[in-house]
C-alpha cells in the first residue's frame, strides 16, 4: 500500500510537467493544425538554458526558470516566423516534414555545441527528502510540482480571461471567421507557437535538474506530449492537464508493477488504444480535425 | 527515350562492382541500395495512397529480426512454463519468413490504424514503431536486447545441381541487393498501373469520390500496407544478413526519417523518385564525411530536408520530368509498365 502511495506522489510530480508539455502542444496542434515535431527540441532547449544559467553563468536557480521560459518563447516565435509563416496554406504533411527537418537540425546542433555527455544541474534544495508517513518526496520535486501548477494556472487564465486568449479560441474554432472579425490571425499563430514553445521549455527546465540533460532527451518528451494531446482531445487545455496526469500514472504503475523497461512504452500504448477506441480523445466535445 | 534511360541506368548500376574497387564506397552503395528498397516500399504508401507512415522502419526492423532469428535459432521461455525452441534454418528461409511476418504486421497495423487519417495516422505509426523497438530492447531472452544479435550468417543461395553459393563478398551482396531492388521496382510498377493502382490513386485524390464509385477504402489501403510492409521486411532481411549484426537501434526514428527524405526529395508518387532521392541521400553522408563532423552532417541533413520542401516541394524527378518531358500529365514520371518490363527482359 505504501508503495502504491509512493507511486501516486511520483505521479503528481511527473504529471505536472507532462501537463505543461501537453498544454503547449495542444495549443499549437489544435489552433494551428501543425504537427509540431520541434516540441521535444524546445523541451531540451529549456533544460540547456537551465544548465547555462545555473552551471555556466553561476546565476540563481530560481532566476533560470523565467529565463528558460523567455528563451523558449523567443525560439518558438523565431521558428514560426521563419519556417511556418512562409508555408501557411501548405498541406499538413509538408509542414510536418519541415518540422522534422528543424528537429533534426536543432537536435544535432545541441549535440554539436554541448556534446553527448549528460549534464546535471546543481539545485539549492536539501538532499534529504521530505518524509510524510509512508511516502517521501524530494524538495526539488515539490518545487517542480508547485512551479508547474503555477504555470498551468497562468496559462489557463491567459487563454480564458484575456483578449489574446479569446482571439486564440476564436481562431481555433474558425480562423476565417476570426479573421473577418478583425483578429490578426498571423499574430495569433506566432503567439500560439511562442506560448506553446515556452511551456515546453519550462517543462524541460523543470525536469532537467530532476534527471540529467542530454541532446536527445526531448524525443521521448515529444511523443509523450502527443500522447497527452490525443488523450485529452485536440485543443482541450483541461483535457491536456488530466491527460498529463493519466500518462504519468500509467508510467508509474507500468514501471512499478510490469517492468521498468516498459515505462516509456506506456505513452505509445495509450496513443494506440485511444486512437483505436476513442479517437476524439477522452473528453472531447469539438470534432476532430484531420 | 524512357526505355533507353531505364536500361542505361540499370546497366550502369550493374557495372559498378566491375570498376569500383573501394570497399568503403561499395559498402555505402549496398546499404544505400537496401534503404532504397525501403524507400520504394514507403513510396507505395506515401506516394500512391497519400498515407504518411512514420513507423515504416518497424517493418524493416521486424524483417531484420525475423530473418536473423530464423537463421540463428532461439530458445525462449513463454508464460506458463512453456519453452519455444527453434533450430537454425538457412538464411533464405529467413528471407521468406521476414517478408511474410512483416506483411502480416502490415496487415494488423493497417487494419487498426486506417481508422484514423492525417496527423493521427502518422502518430499511430510512430507509436507502433516505438513499441516494437522497446520490445526488441527489453525481450532480452529472444533478441539479446542492447547486446545485439551477432554472427548472423550471410545469405546462401541454393543453386540447382551445384552446392550452395554463400554470398560473402561485397560484390556478391551488391548484386543480390540490385536484383531484389529491381524485383521490388517492377512489382510496384506493375501494381501501380493495375486496376488496384488506380483505386489507390483515386482514393488519394478524392476519398469521397473514390468511395462513391465503389472503391473499398479500408481494403485498398490495407492491401497497400501489406505489400509495402512485406517489401520493407525483405529489405530488413537483406540488411541483417549483410551487416550480420542487429540491435534495437535499427528501429530508430531517424531511419524512418531517412526513408521519408529519400521519397520526398526524389518525388513521392513517382516510381523513379525514391531511387534518385535514395541514391542522393544514401551517398550524401559519404560525400560529406571528409568535410564535416558527424553532428554537422546531421544539421545539414535537416537543413536539406527543409530546403527541398521549400524549393522543390514535388521532388526532383517530377520537377525534372515536367521541365524536360511531356507537359500537363497528372503523373508525369510513371514509366509505362510494358516498357519497364521490356527493359527487365532485355536485361535478363
Amino acid at each position: 500500500m505504501s508503495e502504491f502511495l509512493q507511486h501516486l506522489v511520483n505521479m503528481l510530480v511527473l504529471g505536472g510537467t507532462y501537463a505543461l508539455l501537453g498544454i503547449g502542444l495542444t495549443l499549437i496542434f489544435g489552433i494551428m493544425n501543425v504537427v509540431n515535431f520541434t516540441h521535444g527540441v524546445l523541451y531540451t532547449f529549456g533544460a540547456y538554458v537551465m544548465f547555462i544559467v545555473v552551471q555556466q553563468l553561476g546565476l540563481n536557480f530560481f532566476l533560470a526558470l523565467p529565463v528558460a521560459v523567455l528563451a523558449g518563447w523567443l525560439l518558438g516565435a523565431a521558428i514560426e516566423l521563419t519556417l511556418l509563416r512562409p508555408l501557411r496554406g501548405s498541406d499538413i504533411d509538408t509542414t510536418m516534414l519541415v518540422m522534422i527537418g528543424a528537429w533534426i537540425a536543432m537536435q544535432s546542433g545541441a549535440l554539436w555545441i554541448w556534446g553527448g555527455v549528460a549534464k546535471s544541474v546543481a539545485t539549492p534544495f536539501p538532499e534529504a527528502p521530505l518524509v510524510l508517513g509512508p511516502v517521501s518526496v524530494s524538495w526539488l520535486r515539490l518545487f517542480v510540482l508547485a512551479a508547474a501548477a503555477l504555470l498551468i494556472v497562468v496559462t489557463y487564465l491567459l487563454i480564458n480571461k484575456t483578449s489574446l486568449g479569446r482571439a486564440m479560441r476564436a481562431t481555433f474554432q474558425d480562423h476565417d471567421t476570426a479573421s473577418l472579425m478583425g483578429v490578426n490571425v498571423d499574430m495569433i499563430y506566432t503567439s500560439t507557437f511562442a506560448i506553446g514553445s515556452s511551456l515546453a521549455a519550462a517543462a524541460g527546465a523543470l525536469l532537467g535538474p530532476v534527471y540529467v540533460i542530454f541532446p536527445q532527451m526531448g524525443d521521448l518528451a515529444a511523443v509523450k506530449a502527443f500522447a497527452i494531446v490525443i488523450l485529452g482531445g485536440l485543443g482541450n487545455i483541461s483535457g491536456a492537464v488530466i491527460g498529463g496526469f493519466i500518462l504519468a500514472l500509467a508510467e508509474e504503475l507500468g514501471a512499478g508493477y510490469v517492468s521498468s523497461g516498459y515505462r516509456d512504452a506506456m505513452g505509445f500504448l495509450i496513443i494506440i488504444a485511444v486512437l483505436i477506441f476513442r479517437p476524439t480523445g477522452l473528453f472531447a466535445r469539438a470534432e476532430r480535425v484531420g | 527515350m524512357r526505355i533507353v534511360v531505364t536500361i542505361l541506368a540499370v546497366a550502369a548500376l550493374a557495372s559498378v562492382p566491375l570498376w569500383l574497387r573501394d570497399p568503403y564506397l561499395l559498402n555505402a552503395l549496398i546499404t544505400t541500395g537496401i534503404f532504397v528498397i525501403g524507400a520504394m516500399s514507403l513510396n507505395l504508401l506515401l506516394g500512391f495512397t497519400g498515407q504518411l507512415s512514420l513507423g515504416h522502419i518497424a517493418f524493416f526492423g521486424i524483417g531484420a529480426y525475423v530473418s536473423a532469428l530464423t537463421s540463428l535459432g532461439f530458445d525462449v521461455g513463454l508464460p506458463g512454463g512453456f519453452r519455444l525452441v527453434h533450430a537454425p534454418w538457412p538464411p533464405i528461409m529467413g528471407f521468406v519468413l521476414a517478408i511474410l511476418v512483416a506483411g502480416l504486421c502490415g496487415y494488423f497495423v493497417g487494419l487498426l490504424s486506417f481508422r484514423v487519417r492525417g496527423a493521427y495516422f502518422v502518430i499511430v505509426t510512430i507509436s507502433f514503431a516505438e513499441v516494437v523497438r522497446l520490445v526488441a530492447l527489453n525481450w532480452v531472452e529472444l533478441t539479446q536486447g542492447p547486446l545485439a544479435l551477432t554472427n548472423i550468417p550471410s545469405v546462401a543461395l541454393p543453386l540447382p545441381g551445384l552446392s550452395e553459393l554463400t554470398l560473402r563478398t561485397k560484390m556478391q551482396n551488391y548484386y543480390l541487393v540490385l536484383v531484389v531492388a529491381l524485383i521490388a521496382y517492377l512489382l510496384i510498377a506493375r501494381l501501380v498501373h493495375s486496376h488496384f493502382g488506380r483505386a489507390m490513386r483515386g482514393l488519394m485524390e478524392n476519398e469521397t469520390l473514390a468511395v462513391s464509385v465503389g472503391i473499398d477504402v479500408t481494403k485498398t489501403l490495407t492491401i497497400a500496407a501489406v505489400i509495402s510492409a512485406a517489401i520493407a521486411g525483405a529489405a530488413g532481411s537483406l540488411y541483417a544478413h549483410y551487416i550480420r549484426i542487429i540491435d534495437p537501434e535499427v528501429f530508430a526514428f531517424i531511419n524512418t526519417v531517412t526513408m521519408v527524405i529519400m521519397v520526398i526529395s526524389g518525388g513521392k508518387g513517382s516510381l523513379a523518385g525514391p531511387v534518385v532521392g535514395g541514391m542522393i541521400f544514401g551517398l550524401l553522408p559519404v560525400a560529406l564525411r571528409p568535410v564535416m563532423a558527424p553532428e554537422a552532417q546531421w544539421i545539414a541533413y535537416g537543413g536539406v530536408l527543409m530546403a527541398i520542401l521549400f524549393v522543390l516541394p514535388r521532388g526532383i524527378v517530377p520537377s525534372l520530368a515536367q521541365r524536360f518531358g511531356r507537359r500537363g500529365s497528372r503523373t508525369p514520371v510513371l514509366a509505362p509498365v510494358a516498357l519497364t518490363e521490356t527493359g527487365a527482359k532485355e536485361l535478363a
